[in-house]
């Protein structure tokens, strides 16, 4: 009886100690799930989906406190994706949060800027350059087309443009008509 | 260690296609004249296009730089003939998607007078291969066989080359640009295939060609022998379409694979096209940049079909009208052949360095494609698949969008030369949905790259915003225990006496401003100057 407690014990405080010197050893640093939802989120940053960017949005999704159709620029590939991340059903876009739009960019017009810098404070990723009462630009490569800046210009002059397509960009469309392949032996 | 086989394999899968190279090749090479106006596109390689160096109004001479490029996988542009750049913009080019490329458009004056290139090398056999390479690329030139890889990083493969395959077995039907320069010009593309093996520094080489081509075998037998030459060996392989695939014809001559996703120079091995290198000979040798190439122009569309030494920059339609223009079958025009070939929407198009067939067809040549229907699983377009890949499978994941899925069957390995759909007896344009997942992949992994720097950037500004915030709080921090430390230093006596010091200042003043009012203290008259201003 003595004998079994004793084993017991010793084997119970050795891999108490196992346990406890891996959970020092082996620490991950930060929550992964939230990264790895980060990491599917367009990083817009555009603040669409009721949190102050993406990281607090996957965080809120990792948290249960926020659903995973409230990403516009996602579209339905982004909440595909973050449903099979997540072993969930996927579920159509909510409305209220916007309608997914082609990749778009930010264009100040720069005859009528009067360099107010609100834009660029405004600006999520840094992608305006200008200065006090000087004029204003996008850099386009950057831009991620959040519509953020174009709110608080006072004057109107930032339009969100379609990016125009490229040839190097180019991607052949989706064929043309129905090649369903059969899908099982009953039809 | 890779050694050429005594018998070259047949390749895996592929088909045995009607050549209809005989149509063409029946007239000899000829130069096409220079049409009027050249259309010449800056980026025709693979690669960022090349930035235009000219100016509108500008004379060039043939041959002069027009378009430079500034990256290390890219090829500047020549003036393909002399005259005036009467604009340089948007214009359609030969491309699936219709859309437009910057070109520069030059008014032929019609004198063809010659810029010096500075590209001659005379003893190009002894020279430093990185000076045949700075050449190469100099002279424009890009692969011909129809990717247009920029050749000079093509001879630079970064570790010891044990063979040079140089490609000439033309294996789409219609086409047949590479046979009859062998014909025409054998002892140019032997002098180019020498200077390659010199600049790569290559132990073996061998052109692979199809055994359908006695003629040029013939040709190319006697110019090696004309020059000595016995270290280059021809190797006729077995026509099945598509031997001229690079990773085919290098499984046909050696019985060794290319990896998955890999490159022939992770086998030791190199492959050029035989039209490069007879590029690369009238560069170095006649100092002259790839302004040119063979073209073949052909299918029941046009009255006579033959090869023409094209000026890139040419459209089209003046192609068709010196074969003597179309006859009365044509229903489609397509660049290229009729496997891998893109449809034309227009004839005013510019010929491009990798254009190397007009394929003006008939509606029994490039039929309309039939209805399709459901994939009935019957296996044929494995059987025929060149690259061990299971088209179906490919084919039920794209239509899928399962990108993941489509990748795991190596989509990426796929050479888009048709067999599966050929073949299919339910007509699904495979094809198109292997190229439709390959882009979109691609444009995946775009979007993926681009949210990595928003991310980026994202966290840098949040940062250096907390960074400024800190600052902010660290300097009221700073004043406020300033103005603290001062209170409580014992000099709160010190302010009061300076308070009681004001006091009695502004006391004198008054009093002094009843007795004398005008003249009074210096502090005095200093107020009034101040009040008169």
């Amino acid at each position: 009886m003595l004998t079994a407690i004793l084993a017991l014990g010793t084997l119970a405080a050795l891999f108490g100690l196992l346990l406890g010197y891996s959970a020092i050893r082996f620490r991950v640093e930060g929550d992964p799930i939230v990264d790895q939802i980060d990491n599917l989120l367009p990083q817009t940053q555009c603040g669409q989906c009721g949190f102050p960017g993406c990281r607090p949005y996957a965080e809120a999704i990792a948290g249960g406190e926020a659903d995973i159709n409230q990403c516009p620029p996602g579209g339905d590939s982004g909440i595909q994706a973050l449903a099979e991340l997540l072993g969930v059903d996927p579920k159509p876009l909510n409305a209220e949060h916007g309608e997914h739009t082609e990749a778009r960019v930010a264009v100040i017009d720069e005859q009528t800027c009067i360099g107010c810098t609100l834009c660029i404070q405004a600006c999520p990723v840094d992608a305006i350059l200008g200065a006090a009462k000087q004029m204003h630009t996008v850099i386009a490569r950057e831009c991620t087309g959040c519509d953020l800046c174009v709110a608080p210009c006072p004057v109107d002059c930032i339009e969100m443009v379609p990016v125009e397509r490229a040839l190097a960009t180019w991607k052949w469309p989706y064929p043309q008509g129905e090649h369903r392949p059969i899908a099982d032996t009953g039809s | 260690m890779v050694d050429l086989l005594q018998q070259p394999l047949d390749i895996v899968g592929g088909l045995r296609l009607a050549a209809n190279k005989a149509q063409s090749l029946r007239s000899p090479l000829r130069a096409a004249p220079i049409p009027e106006r050249l259309i010449v596109p800056l980026g025709q390689h693979i690669g960022d296009p090349a930035e235009a160096s000219v100016e509108v109004g500008q004379q060039v001479l043939t041959g002069q730089v027009i378009g430079r490029s500034l990256n290390y996988i890219g090829a500047p542009v020549h003036a393909p003939a002399s005259g005036t750049v009467c604009d340089i913009g948007d214009y359609p080019v030969a491309h699936p998607s219709g859309l437009k490329a910057t070109c520069v458009v030059i008014q032929s004056d019609g004198q063809d007078r010659r810029a010096e290139t500075g590209l001659r090398m005379p003893a190009a056999l002894a020279a430093d291969p990185a000076d045949i390479r700075q050449r190469v690329r100099d002279a424009g030139i890009v692969g011909l066989g129809g990717a247009g890889f920029p050749s000079a990083v093509k001879l630079n493969p970064g570790r010891e080359v044990e063979l040079l395959v140089i490609n000439a077995a033309e294996c789409e039907p219609y086409i047949s640009c590479d046979e009859a320069l062998m014909c025409a010009r054998p002892e140019e593309v032997i002098a180019g295939i020498r200077i390659m093996q010199h600049a790569l520094q290559a132990r073996q080489v061998v052109i692979g060609l199809e055994d359908n081509m006695p003629a040029a075998f013939d040709c190319l037998k006697r110019g090696l022998e004309a020059v000595g030459e016995t270290a280059i060996r021809i190797m006729p392989v077995p026509t099945v379409y598509p031997a001229g695939g690079e990773k085919q014809l290098i499984y046909a001559l050696t019985g060794e694979e290319v990896p998955s996703q890999g490159l022939p120079a992770d086998l030791g091995i190199v492959c050029h096209n035989v039209g490069t290198a007879a590029a690369v000979a009238r560069a170095l040798g006649q100092g002259e940049p790839l302004i040119s190439r063979i073209v073949t122009v052909t299918g029941a569309g046009v009255r006579e079909p033959c090869n023409l030494e094209v000026r890139i920059g040419t459209p089209i339609a003046e192609l068709v009208a010196a074969c003597g223009g179309y006859s009365d079958q044509v229903t489609r025009l397509l660049m290229g052949g009729p496997m891998m070939g893109i449809s034309l929407t227009s004839d005013r198009l510019p010929v491009i360095k990798t254009t190397n067939c007009i394929l003006a067809a008939s509606d029994a040549e490039a039929p309309a494609p039939a209805a399709a229907r459901p994939c009935i699983r019957c296996g044929k377009c494995a059987e025929v698949c060149p690259a061990y890949l299971l088209p179906q499978q490919l084919f039920w994941y794209a239509h899928a969008r399962d990108f993941d899925k489509v990748q795991d069957y190596n989509l990426f390995d796929c050479i888009e030369c048709g067999c599966c759909a050929q073949v299919c007896p339910s007509h699904i344009p495979l094809v198109q949905y292997y190229r439709f997942a390959k882009t979109e992949i691609w444009d995946l992994e775009r979007q993926r790259a681009r949210a990595d720097v928003a991310r980026q950037r994202h966290e840098f500004r949040l940062e250096r915003l907390e960074r400024e915030k800190q600052a902010l709080e660290a300097r009221r921090a700073a004043a406020k225990k300033g103005l603290e430390t001062r209170e409580k230093s014992g000099d709160a006596d010190a302010k009061k006496a300076e308070i009681a010091a004001a006091l009695a200042r502004v006391q004198a003043r008054k009093s002094g401003q009843a007795a004398t009012p005008g003249t009074g203290a210096p502090d005095d008259s200093a107020n009034t100057s101040k009040a008169n201003r």
